[in-house]
């Protein structure tokens, strides 16, 4: 794809007028993008224009939707790092990208959207495709702006992707009017360095890492609850040094999936709704608790008024509102996590907490006894979503990239997938978005183009955005995707049973042949429905180098335990 | 028992379009009722400053005033009791000409109020009362018989009895740049 020929970025700009499309590639292209998703439409022409004239250098992705565009660019800086960018028309075309953005907005996914908008002239006269989509995104994005003059574009640009990366990361949209990408205007680009009225790291209060320090060294039953801002902060390296240092057992809410590897002694499980035993229970036994980079979703603590009662809480975190929003903490200790337990880890002890941690392996012997051993040794004819997972562990060493949806494969996926690696579970944790996997698997391999990208979705969430197909036959992204079919909206049938006397309202799913789908698109397809099979299938799956569905019938009623039903308690956690 | 209280939300921001939009989406989502609001230019240039009154537990008002920092383009916010804080909101009655010379008693209350007049034509006049609200309400309350053509109050300004120190961080800004 890359020719030899002279880059077009490198004619220079000065003293000739470039026009404010040219120009906003220009940008991208100085802020390091080399890849895009998007669907172009009227008010964004001018700038696909340029794309076409940039193609060498910066390669546009056509998602069969927008709002495939927006999860495409999600998976591809969640696997990446680095700032997804996604672009759309005015009108329908942005309003499509809504749903991305505010799932990037709870998830603290740096991106940048780009939308095209009327001319400025017509602004406010109901004109084709006109939306205000400034006023629709502002609650879900971290920034936005609209920009009616082309001089403006390249000081907006630099702010966004500033702005959508640093401190705590999240969403910024830029509006651009079509006279606005039409002008021309003496072009020089400087990056965004710092806003005045915006402090994205707080400083570190060297009192709070002593503090805590002190308050870590006493404890008798610490317990680490750490989330993605451990991924997000880049601090892996640091989280690890501190949790084996100090000899703490430490749990995962589900966006912090990844960061330790699963197989690791002081990695006790997950916290949460669907998390495991020992950590759900022992949060209501821990004499102190050390959340780091986690912000005490509803899903994670349950009922706020019996969660962690007895125990003092230390909170490492970078984003100054989340600070006491939900549960308060006796010591905060703001800032980056890479930072903040880097300082302390010269002032821990070192420190074995075996008593303490045999408590989680009780609990663990009970769940495996009354769960785990159900969910992955099934003695049923009918397979489970258990041993799918178990099945793709094993096949790609649990060293893949692994996508998740929302439902229960999600559930069952986070609790049996195996990691090593960080940045390898790419799931939509805040917003619970179904359709998010088909397109974020896209863009997440091509963040990690060596990586193995596998995709778990439910047969509801597929039918969501199941024209990303489309985008995957066209770009030949090889991407394995695992379809765990059940025949019915798994997870809010599973409340239905529990909550509602079994009143199935609109929860069966009469499906499509989806191996016949897939192969509409030309992909390799299989279908399995049987135990003797599933090994086989995986690992044909696992080792093509090609794109890849794979439907895994599974049993149609099944359930996900462990569970803490909504406003309960931690540690009313059910196991059946 | 949580109690409700009045608190004066100040925040200083850059002059940008869609901030305003952005402030409110705040109280929006958490389904909070805004007594007051008003804006208008600071004491620094370039620098605007939100005047917002709110009846709330303290609780809620530190999160409120957490999620408005956590705004890009806002420099500070703060809050503030009634105690902390000098206030005044400002009213505007319209009132016939005519009660002004046929019914000499509106001479007494316009007096007794310290209100001013602004403007007397042949048709109407006007009369300007700045104060505390009761302040104005009782010139509302006295009025009234002499036939109110309109009535209106602003939103209620307030400066604090703390310093601010808004030019502190944004010095603080340009060191560290
Ligand atoms: C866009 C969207 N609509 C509705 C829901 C509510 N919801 C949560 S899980 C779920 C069922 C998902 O079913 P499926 O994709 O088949 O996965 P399963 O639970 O069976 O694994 C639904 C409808 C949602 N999370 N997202």
């Amino acid at each position: 794809m890359k020719t030899t020929k002279n880059k077009i970025s490198d004619n220079p700009t000065e003293g000739i007028k470039i026009s404010g499309a040219e120009a906003v590639i220009r940008c991208l292209l100085a802020e390091g993008v080399d890849l895009i998703y998007g669907y172009p439409g009227g008010a964004i022409m001018p700038i696909y224009d340029e794309l076409y004239k940039f193609q060498d250098e910066l390669q546009h992705v056509l998602t069969r939707h927008e709002q495939g565009a927006t999860h495409a660019a999600q998976g591809f800086a969640r696997t990446s790092g680095k700032v997804g960018v996604a672009m759309a028309t005015s009108g329908p075309g942005a309003t499509n990208l809504v749903t991305g953005i505010a799932d990037a907005q709870i998830d603290s996914t740096p991106m940048v959207c780009i939308t095209g908008q009327v001319a400025s002239h017509l602004l406010g006269s109901d004109a084709f495709q006109e939306t205000d989509i400034i006023g629709i995104s502002t609650p879900v994005t971290k920034w936005n702006c609209q920009i009616t003059k082309a001089s403006e574009i390249p000081s907006v640009m630099a702010k966004a992707f500033y702005i959508a990366r640093s401190g705590r990361p999240g969403p910024v949209l830029i509006d651009i009017t079509k006279d606005a990408q039409f002008d021309t205007f003496y072009f020089s680009y400087e990056k965004c360095t710092g806003i005045r009225s915006y402090k994205p790291v707080p400083e570190i209060e060297p009192t709070s890492i002593i503090e805590a320090a002190e308050a870590i060294n006493n404890a008798k039953k610490p317990f680490i609850i750490w989330g993605q801002g451990v991924i997000l902060g880049n601090a892996e390296q640091e989280f690890k040094d501190f949790v084996e240092k100090s000899g703490i057992p430490a749990a995962w809410t589900i966006l912090g999936l990844s960061a330790l590897p699963t197989a690791h002694p002081l990695n006790v499980g997950m916290v949460g709704m669907h998390g495991n035993y020992g950590p759900n229970m022992l949060t209501n036994e821990c004499d102190l608790l050390i959340a780091i980079g986690m912000r005490f979703d509803d899903r994670v603590t349950g009922d706020l008024n019996t969660y962690a009662k007895q125990a003092k809480v230390i909170h490492f975190e970078i984003d100054s509102a989340e600070l006491n929003k939900n549960v308060e903490a006796d010591i905060p200790v703001m800032g980056s996590c890479k930072d903040s337990l880097a300082a302390i880890l010269s002032l821990i002890k070192n420190k074995n907490h075996e008593k303490w941690i045999n408590r989680f392996d009780e609990y663990m012997k009970i769940e495996v006894e009354k769960v785990i051993d159900k969910d992955l040794n099934p003695t049923k004819e009918g397979l489970t979503m258990g041993e799918a997972i178990m099945a793709i562990n094993k096949y790609t060493k649990g060293d893949a990239v692994i996508v998740t949806d929302v439902g229960q494969h999600q559930m069952v996926t986070c609790r049996y997938a195996e990691f090593v690696r960080s940045k390898s579970n790419v799931t939509s944790g805040g917003l619970g978005t179904m359709g998010f996997a088909l397109p974020a698997a896209i863009g997440a391999k091509m963040g990690a183009p060596d990586r193995e990208v596998v995709a778990v979705i439910g047969d509801g969430g597929y039918q969501m955005t199941i024209q990303e197909l489309g985008t995957i036959f066209q770009t030949q992204t090889a991407v394995k995707i695992v379809v765990l079919n059940n025949d019915f909206l798994g997870m809010v049938r599973q409340w239905q049973q529990l909550f509602f006397e079994k009143r199935y309202a609109s929860t069966e799913m009469v499906n499509p042949d989806f191996v016949a789908i897939a192969k509409g698109y030309y992909l390799d397809a299989k279908k399995v429905d049987k135990r003797e099979d599933l090994d086989a299938a995986v690992a044909e799956m696992i080792a093509s180098d090609k794109p890849y569905f794979l439907e895994i019938c599974v049993e149609k009623e099944a359930n996900v335990f462990p569970m803490i039903p909504t406003g309960a308690s931690v540690s009313e956690i059910r196991l059946t | 028992m949580k109690n409700n209280n009045t608190y004066t939300i100040s925040i200083y921001s850059e002059n940008n379009v869609g901030l305003l939009n952005r402030i409110s989406a705040i109280f929006l989502k958490r389904h909070i009722n805004i007594e007051s609001f008003s804006t208008s230019p600071s004491e620094i240039k370039n620098v605007f400053r939100f005047v917002i009154i709110v009846e709330l537990e303290e609780e809620k008002v530190k999160k409120l005033i957490q999620q408005i920092e956590k705004q890009v383009d806002v420099i500070k916010a703060y809050y503030h009791t009634d105690e902390e804080t000098i206030f005044q909101e400002s009213a505007l009655f319209k009132v016939q000409s005519r009660s002004l010379f046929e019914e000499r008693h509106i001479q007494n209350v316009i007096k007794d109020s310290h209100a001013n007049i602004v403007v007397v034509t042949p048709e109407f006049f006007v009369i300007e009362k700045t104060g505390f609200r009761e302040e104005t309400e009782k010139l509302r309350k006295d009025l009234a018989p002499f036939g109110l053509l309109q009535f209106v109050r602003s939103g209620r300004i307030s400066v604090t009895k703390s310093k601010m120190g808004i030019s502190d961080i944004l010095n603080t800004f340009k060191k560290d740049n």
